[in-house]
């Protein structure tokens, strides 16, 4: 609706005729329009593939390339056309956008070509309408990580390391890229084997064998033959601190490395023998010291260096932690909700295991868990996660052959801000923009009022209240008002307040009261957002760049002996270079796997 | 090219597609084409050009590709020029005076001949036109209510922030300044004659409609 809008105008303005009679004021003169009212139609040949449309089309958004002046630099005299030497398939899209006010995202397109036609075209990716701007996002992002996984790939990469490298880069080299050199996998497969050394052993530790000759009662194997397995155990830590001390020694970043994940699982493994060797053998701290030894059990974890799997596993989890958080937190309230209920409910019987709702949890838990609520709950989130993950690394793998180690380990959606699109300053004010300035002149007119925004409004209130009159040049009439634009939902996300111009009014003084002039220019700033809400959507964020800077620059700061109340108008100013756009291209909030 | 284009005949018929579904019998649906009338046609009843009309038509078909404007619609596009305020409440009038035949729609040739009227009409026209358009209720007087309702629907557009703010009883103040001028025998209500003879008096008022002239 916002492409047509324009021809509307004329409708708008004849309809202003109803005014006539109830107006208290003479009206102001329409604009001058000195362009020619016929139409014409335009040709437009785009690498030999000749396109026609009417002018009227073009013009409807005159801060493009094909609406402005701009289209001069590429006409041809002898063709009597405009050429441009770009993608004709793609221009179909812009023409599109012009004819209908719809951008549409072409799937079989790469993103990057349609968001550099974009570019040229002086179109802003944001206005892609909502049938097709899930698409261009998700294929945005894909694209971006795809990126930044090349760029970290290159880096990590298997190019042969310079001659001149020092024994840390080799050594660092050999960790993280294993198959670079047969010393290197050797040690691979050596930790690896001695990490399932460990925890095989920690595991029959526990199985009861045959008991030793003359003793009738099981042992647990660990204390049949603990000097063994104690041999056994220290000969892994050794190795594993071994590792780890190289590791450290090698890295780049030593504080990088110290606190990344897989180096807290290295520490966390091996640390609870070293405290034990530390550790008196004293009665009381030994049931402590017990339960160190069951963080043995997380030297499996340090499988995840060698396991791909166990990494994307890692990363689903990540990535979805929020959803596993909030299905923690359900399960939660369920889990007390019933452990009370069962607690209530058994409370008369006697010798009962629901001695108090704490012991009730274990029951209600274990029964959940049973019927299978948790695991197909998390199967379900997670196993749809981990399949997709998996699907697109393993393409990627197949694709190039390889994949650094690294960059599967730093999973975390690259987040930026989408610096892409620049805000295009206004060149020339369109006619329209001309007609429809005058149109609502025209209203003021006839209710003999004047528009302004809010924060004068306030201001005014205030004003009269206290007595005050200020006068105020018309040109400034015709203010800004609320922030409110008809036209689209994303008007939300970019919805900027054009305070400036309306601050006008200069209490205080009573000696005399200084209109301030802004120089408002016929490069209209006055109503960019109703143009913006009649014309495209991204209008909003084209900030005439220089008339803002000359507007603030020619506003005087107000006299310092106000009252107590602070001046709105203060921060209205900083905020009309504030191109704040609050949209947020990449979300946080949900990590879709599909992009990993 | 017009010449081309002009002798291709339109003609005006309402183009019915019935959508024969076994399952939705009840439920027929039509999607209603509105063909306008030829345009020499329109050129005589109008004051616009051939050129002027297909420009017009253009515009009109790519907004409203069935052919004809309804009311929502229209209050649509109405509001997008006053983006301050509400105009809902005008819009509805100017449908109402637009919508000649009354029939909740407006038609490309409705659309067209309010455009001449007020654009390209005579003097005389454009009056009756707006005399038309206060009298809500087509009675042929304009009474106290009509004009509150007209004023009180133009101040809306203004919105909410205004300079200076809007008092509540400015409406009414400025419906009284209108009757005075326009109510010459104090009967309560204003009629076409008396309504014309008073705008021809104001001169601020022929003034402001010469400005309005040729505005397309």
């Amino acid at each position: 609706m916002a492409a047509g809008v324009a021809t509307w105008m004329p409708f708008a303005r004849a309809a202003a005729v109803g005014w006539l009679p109830l107006a208290q004021k003479t009206m102001p003169k329409p604009p001058v329009d000195k362009k020619s009212r016929s139409d014409e139609i335009l040709f437009v040949n785009v690498s030999g593939l000749r396109f026609q449309t009417w002018k009227n089309t073009l013009d409807r958004y005159p801060d493009t390339l094909l609406g402005s002046s701009e289209k001069e630099f590429f006409y041809n005299e002898e063709t009597q056309e405009y050429f441009f030497d770009r993608d004709p398939e793609m221009f179909r899209h812009i023409l599109n956008f012009f004819r209908t006010g719809k951008l549409h995202y072409p799937r079989h397109e790469c993103i990057q070509a349609f968001e550099e036609e974009l570019a040229f075209y002086g179109i802003i990716p944001e206005i892609i309408g909502d049938c097709c701007m899930e698409e261009y996002r998700d294929r945005k992002k894909e694209n971006q990580e795809r990126l930044a996984e090349d760029t970290e790939a290159e880096n990590a990469g298997d190019a042969p390391l310079p001659p001149d490298a020092t024994l840390r880069e080799r050594l660092w080299r050999a960790f993280e890229n294993p198959h670079t050199s047969t010393m290197a996998l050797v040690f691979y497969y050596v930790t690896g084997f001695f990490i399932a050394v460990s925890v095989i052993a920690n595991v029959v530790e526990t199985v009861p064998c045959r008991p030793i000759k003359g003793s009738i009662k099981d042992l647990p194997c660990g204390e049949k033959f603990s000097v063994a397995f104690s041999c056994l155990d220290t000969a892994c830590v050794l190795i594993f601190s071994f590792e780890y001390l190289m590791r450290l020694y090698a890295a780049p970043s030593r504080c990088d490395f110290a606190r990344s994940v897989m180096s807290v699982i290295d520490v966390v493994a091996i640390l609870p023998f070293y405290i034990g060797l530390v550790m008196p053998e004293n009665e009381e701290v030994s049931g402590a010291f017990v339960t160190l030894r069951v963080f043995r059990v997380f030297r499996i974890f340090k499988f995840s260096r060698h396991s791909q799997g166990l990494r994307i596993l890692g990363c689903t989890l990540q990535a979805c932690a929020s959803e596993l958080g909030f299905l923690l937190f359900s399960l939660t309230m369920a889990v007390i909700i019933f452990a009370t209920v069962m607690f209530y409910a058994e409370k008369g019987t006697k010798g009962t295991t629901f001695s108090s709702i704490p012991a009730s949890f274990w029951y209600t838990i274990v029964t959940m868990t049973t019927l299978g609520l948790l695991i197909t709950a998390i199967h379900y989130q997670l196993l749809i996660q981990l399949l997709m993950s998996l699907y697109f690394h393993l393409q990627y793998l197949f694709m190039w052959g390889h994949v650094g180690l690294s960059d599967l380990l730093s999973c975390c959606v690259p987040q930026d801000g989408d610096g892409d699109s620049t805000p295009l300053c206004v060149k020339n004010r369109s006619a329209f923009e001309h007609q429809h300035h005058h149109l609502l002149h025209c209203l003021e007119k006839t209710t003999n009022h004047e528009f302004t925004d809010e924060v004068t409004y306030s201001e005014v209130c205030v004003t009269d209240s206290v007595g005050f009159r200020t006068s105020r040049s018309t040109s400034l009439s015709s203010q800004q008002g609320a922030t409110t634009t008809c036209c689209s939902r994303r008007a939300k996300r970019r919805a900027f307040r054009l305070a400036n111009s309306t601050v006008s009014v200069s209490r205080g003084s009573v000696q005399e009261l200084d209109t301030l002039h802004v120089t408002k220019t016929p490069a209209g700033t006055q109503y960019p957002q109703s143009r913006s809400s009649l014309n495209a959507r991204t209008e909003n964020l084209k900030l005439n760049c220089d008339d803002y800077t000359a507007a603030i620059i020619s506003i005087p700061t107000p006299p310092a002996n106000t009252p107590d109340e602070s001046l709105p108008n203060s921060p209205a100013i900083p905020g009309i270079l504030r191109n704040s756009r609050s949209s947020t291209f990449n979300t946080q909030e949900t990590v879709k796997i599909s992009s990993l | 090219m017009g010449v081309v284009l002009g002798t291709f005949p339109m003609h005006t018929k309402q183009v019915d597609y019935r959508r024969r579904d076994k399952i939705d019998d009840e439920l027929e649906m039509t999607m209603v084409c509105h063909r306008p009338e030829g345009l020499e046609q329109l050129e005589a009843q109008t004051n616009f050009t051939k050129r002027e009309l297909q420009i017009l038509y253009r515009g009109f078909k790519n907004e409203c590709p069935s052919g004809v404007v309804n009311e929502e619609t229209f209050k649509h596009i109405y509001a997008q020029f006053f983006p301050h305020g509400d105009a809902s409440t005008y819009a509805h009038y100017l449908f109402n005076a637009f919508d000649t035949t009354n029939n909740g729609s407006i038609k490309f040739e409705e659309f067209v001949m309010g455009l001449s009227t007020l654009l390209r009409g005579t003097m005389r026209e454009k009056l009756e036109w707006t005399f038309h358009l206060y009298d809500i209720n087509n009675d042929g007087y304009i009474n106290r209510e009509e004009m509150t309702e007209i004023v009180r629907a133009i101040y809306d557009m203004m919105g909410k922030y205004t300079y200076p703010a809007l008092k509540g009883d400015v409406p009414k103040q400025h419906v009284d300044a209108f009757f005075q001028k326009m109510d010459k025998n104090k009967a309560g209500v204003v009629t076409l004659e008396e309504f014309i003879v008073a705008c021809q008096e104001d001169e601020m008022m022929m003034r402001s409609m010469q400005l309005f002239e040729n505005v397309m």
